[in-house]
């Protein structure tokens, strides 16, 4: 067993509850005040770590949802039996702290140089839209051109996380959703979990080097990964993140 | 085996304790498996939660790559299932 270098550890630091933006009747996205934050690329998440009364602590991780270069946002999923998530989407109030450590993770990142330009297919099954959504704002913001196109996999469109940004894509990015339980009136669009049908239509051609970023339940990125190899995509570049029943990334 | 088949994670889960633990960013290190000698990186890997600590598998043959185990502040590091972690 090789050695890793030692670099600076990562330590916790407070952050403050700068903005709430709800997104959905369950999802909240939060605006986090962090001055000693030392930047991020678009894909990363951060550590939360709340403490008890009783001083019982619970840490959770997190998608970062906002571009490298703004203001550091999550985006939280209540899960009603969770520790934390009722708490961020519930109770928790403008000006309110909480310990957070970040960035974190180097796999799971664009940070669309010109080695990254490739045709993005990015994939979301419900709130693993939030680290590709920093990836669409990332583009947006170092005026990338790659084509780009996203399927977004939820239960419905009351679900749909970003909804009023996702519904005017910058130019170049194409966003196809798939309404796995619901769908809204004369909806003529997907209404099926993802198959390898629907990746053969949506996915860029591999003759095309494309990229891929599959986000999601643990269930739904094995899917979409194993139907992308299954089309040709070389494993390598078909970048998971799971999450788990949890919600933790 | 899998009992917890919807709860697999993956390396990217666990990249704040990693970094706890070794001092520096791991989940693009590359690691091999002791048994069947898949490489890959940490962020691939198979991370199963339970509420003891954290047990991370290979994702071709199930064998035990690493477990971390949290007391009183400090964690035990097992690496006796990876070959190598560069």
């Amino acid at each position: 067993m090789e050695g890793t270098a030692v670099r600076g550890r990562l330590t916790w630091q407070t952050a403050t509850v700068g903005a709430v933006t709800d997104e959905t009747s369950s999802v909240r996205t939060l605006s986090l005040v962090l001055p000693g934050w030392a930047g991020h690329r678009a894909g990363q998440h951060l550590d939360i770590r709340l403490t008890g009364d009783d001083g019982y602590q619970a840490e959770r991780s997190y998608s970062i949802a906002s571009a490298p270069g703004e203001p550091v946002a999550i985006t939280v999923e209540r899960l009603d039996d969770g520790e934390v998530s009722p708490y961020l989407t519930e109770d928790v109030q403008i000006g309110d702290e909480f310990e957070v450590r970040g960035p974190i993770g180097g796999y799971f990142v664009w940070d669309g140089d010109a080695s990254d330009s490739v045709p993005l297919l990015l994939a979301a099954g419900g709130s693993g839209v939030v680290p590709l959504r920093a990836m669409l704002r990332h583009r947006s913001r170092i005026g990338s051109s790659v084509p780009v196109r996203l399927l977004y996999s939820v239960r419905s469109q009351a679900e749909v996380i970003y909804r009023s940004e996702l519904s005017s894509p910058a130019d170049g990015v194409e966003v196809i959703y798939t309404l796995t339980r619901k769908q809204p009136p004369g909806w003529t669009g997907y209404a099926r979990r993802v198959d390898q049908k629907m990746m053969a239509e949506v996915a860029w051609p591999v003759a095309s080097g494309p990229l891929a970023y599959v986000c999601g339940p643990t269930n739904f990125v094995e899917a979409v990964a194993s139907d992308l190899v299954a089309l040709g995509y070389p494993p390598q570049r078909v970048k998971t993140e799971r999450f788990g029943a949890t919600g933790t990334p | 085996m899998r009992l917890l088949e919807d709860n697999v994670l993956d390396g990217n889960a666990i990249g704040g304790m990693l970094i706890e633990v070794f001092g520096a960013e791991m989940t693009t290190a590359v690691g091999t498996c002791g048994v069947c000698g898949t490489r890959g990186q940490v962020a691939e890997m198979a991370v199963y939660q339970p509420r003891l600590g954290t047990v991370v598998r290979c994702r071709v043959c199930d064998n035990v790559l690493m477990v971390f185990v949290a007391m009183h502040g400090v964690t035990c590091v097992d690496l006796r299932g990876l070959d190598s972690l560069v």
